[in-house]
């Protein structure tokens, strides 16, 4: 199975601004379990976008018309954090999600982008609330991986950094099994070289219950 | 050149450099359970792989399993769906599954360590963001998403970068009625739910080493709500002790020379580190949290803040909505708010000196008119020691209902919620919004503190209980 690449992406930023969105938030734990990966969009961010009877909130950034299936998602600081659920990222794919840009990302939240091709960003606050005023009205960003620049709505270009071994697999939507798997030889090496060194790191067949 | 535990740990699991910091690490144990286990194990057999070593995979259902006494895997009709393919999926690969009903079974981060399958100085992952809590006993343990499970399932290994290393030293002793719990809430809300992102977090220092082993796990359990994947300690004699004899620990000559090596782990005495946090333990009081962030955290005599005083907008904007959706007036004291719910259980806290903690406080006392009261043990294990020892008959005789070993009401994919506006005590790891159930209000707190306030129906400090 190939990732989809992600080379580049144009569009609105919805400014999601608000510190420690948690996967939980994201994705609800039910709707992962009752539903398929591809159809969790519906149900992303539901704790923010629908009020208590279930309606949804015109309030909430993510249900005005400028930013439905906006491909950039704007968030303050730790986004993504606490469970290790995938499904968050399933589920902002499900709404069109392809680039999220934040000053910081729950670890786990942020392997995972990568795992499904989807970007994170790291950029500062400061830079991130400024992005966010700009496009409050839907203008649109563009996020360039290849060249590793955003542009702002007002044509403002700035780079940012991302890891050279994330962005080649990034880039060509490599398949990160696949390439271990090439070095089968070398892990069933270390492997066999384990057992000696550490004898007791190995479990004992059958030796309990 | 002086390494710490964490570095120790990493370079002993390195197959191949990959450059940049990225390395391919071998990995020793994989837990799987109930929701994550499925997909990833499918995902494998869908490439036409095989399991790279099943006998390094363990397979046990928790979070989707019922509670309910007299449980059987279809009492939650979407839980008996994902029970059964874990099962089917392990029997077809080889892996050991653990069933509902026989020893073995229970919440992967307590079943783990109990029968020795995680032991100090191996990697461990688990599709489960708490899979931190087993870096208490020394081990490299992290939490990973589907597409890294499935690459440890058919590789063995994973691609990592390494992370920085912080450590937190808490000196000191921490006072009667203080628990390791409150001692993790006081961090997070001291540094903040982001301090640990991009950091392995190693915990040392006087109050660190007093700490049993059980405890040690609640610890380490929460590193991830600091924002770090790895929580370690270092194992000393103490963690020797409670590893031997365990059902997987090894035996014998063989784990006499793996205690020596477990003991060598600890790190040097000149290693650096990114980053050093310093703690008093003396000053930390029991600890509960009052919005929707686990860094919400507060003494159980502090006051919920106030939006007025925020420093800046988007701070203030948080407490208005964390306060608002919690029901709670600002400057409220947090003491004395009415509870209706009281949920002791989770990997944070539902192991056998947990529930002695709670029990201790319950004996002789009764749950409060209006609250519902459940204590869920972390495995088959710690239910069948704790009713052998009489925990039981102490928490049914005080009104609580003794349940079935799963993750029950922390994760609320079992069917088991906390009602929406109510407000529950709880001795999980996550405050977050809808996480016990859309619309519930969850404090967390220790076991103690959480009898507590079943007993009394407030949020209350157990130490004016004594």
């Amino acid at each position: 199975m190939t990732m989809t690449p992600f080379t580049a992406v144009s569009g609105a930023a919805a400014p999601l601004m608000r510190a420690n969105v948690d996967t939980d938030v994201i994705i609800r734990i039910e709707r992962l379990t009752a539903f398929q990966r591809d159809q969790l969009g519906p149900y992303a961010f539901e704790a923010l976008r629908l009020r208590a009877d279930g309606s949804e909130d015109p309030a909430c950034v993510l249900n005005q018309p400028a930013f439905l299936r906006a491909p950039v998602l704007l968030a303050a600081e730790n986004f993504g954090c606490g469970s290790s659920r995938e499904g968050a990222v399933w589920a902002l794919m499900g709404l069109g999600i392809r680039c999220v840009i934040a000053p910081s990302f729950g670890d786990i939240f942020f392997n995972n982008c990568f795992q499904n091709g989807v970007l994170p960003v790291r950029l500062p606050i400061a830079q991130v609330e400024a992005l966010a005023a700009q496009c409050a009205s839907g203008a649109p960003v563009t996020v360039d991986l290849q060249a590793r620049i955003l542009t702002a709505p007002d044509g403002r270009v700035s780079s940012f950094d991302i890891d050279p071994l994330r962005r080649e697999a990034l880039l060509h939507g490599l398949d990160d099994i696949g390439l271990t798997l090439k070095d089968d030889a070398l892990i069933r090496e270390w492997q066999q070289a384990d057992h000696a060194r550490r004898p007791w790191a190995w479990p004992v067949q059958g030796a309990a219950g | 050149m002086a390494r710490t535990l964490f570095d120790k740990l990493w370079d002993a699991h390195v197959v191949r450099e990959l450059g940049n910091g990225w390395a391919l690490l071998h990995i020793d144990r994989h837990l799987l359970h109930d929701l994550s286990g499925p997909p990833a194990m499918a995902e494998v057999a869908a490439r036409g792989l095989p399991l790279h070593n099943p006998e390094l995979d363990f397979a046990t259902p928790d979070h989707a399993a019922s509670s309910q006494p007299g449980r059987v895997p279809g009492t939650f009709p979407l839980g008996g769906r994902l029970h059964g393919a874990l099962r089917d999926l392990s029997a077809k690969s080889g892996v050991r599954f653990y069933d509902l009903g026989q020893p073995g079974q229970g919440i992967v981060h307590v079943m783990g360590p109990e029968l020795g399958i995680v032991l100090p100085g191996l990697t461990v992952i688990c599709g489960d963001s708490h899979t931190c809590t087993n870096g208490g006993l020394g081990a490299l343990a992290f939490g990973v998403g589907s597409s890294e499970s499935t690459h440890a399932l058919a590789t063995q290994t994973l691609r990592q970068q390494k992370p920085r290393r912080m450590r937190i030293r808490c000196d000191g002793v921490l006072g009667a009625g203080v628990t390791a719990k409150d001692l993790a809430l006081h961090l997070i809300g001291r540094l903040g739910a982001a301090a640990g992102v991009g950091y392995a977090i190693e915990f040392a220092g006087e109050a660190v080493r007093a700490l049993d082993v059980e405890a040690r796990l609640t610890l380490c359990n929460l590193t991830v709500e600091l924002g770090a994947r790895f929580g370690l300690i270092a194992p000393d004699a103490r963690t020797v002790d409670w590893v031997r004899g365990r059902p997987f620990a090894p035996t014998g000559a063989t784990f006499d020379d793996a205690a020596a090596y477990w003991l060598s782990l600890a790190s040097d005495d000149c290693a650096e580190y990114d980053r050093e946090e310093t703690i008093d333990a003396a000053a930390v009081a029991p600890t509960v949290t009052w919005g929707t962030s686990p860094e919400d955290a507060i003494a159980i005599d502090g006051t919920v803040p106030d939006p007025a005083q925020a420093a800046d907008d988007a701070s203030r904007s948080a407490i208005e909505a964390a306060l608002d959706y919690m029901g709670l007036a600002p400057r409220a004291t947090i003491a004395g708010t009415p509870v209706d719910w009281v949920f002791i259980g989770s990997c944070a806290n539902s192991r056998l000196t947990d529930l002695r903690a709670a029990a201790d406080v319950a004996r002789g006392r009764h749950v409060a008119d209006g609250v519902t009261a459940w204590v869920v043990p972390g495995s088959e294990n710690v239910k069948r020691a704790a009713e052998a020892e009489g925990l039981r008959e102490v928490f049914e005789a005080a009104g609580f209902q003794w349940r079935e070993p799963g993750c029950s009401m922390c994760v609320a994919a079992n069917g088991e919620q906390v009602p929406p506006q109510a407000r529950c005590v709880s001795t999980s790891n996550r405050n977050f919004v809808g996480r016990q159930g859309p619309g519930a209000r969850t404090h967390l707190a220790s076991p103690a503190m959480a009898a507590a306030a079943a007993v009394t129906g407030r949020i209350t400090d157990v130490r004016t209980l004594a």
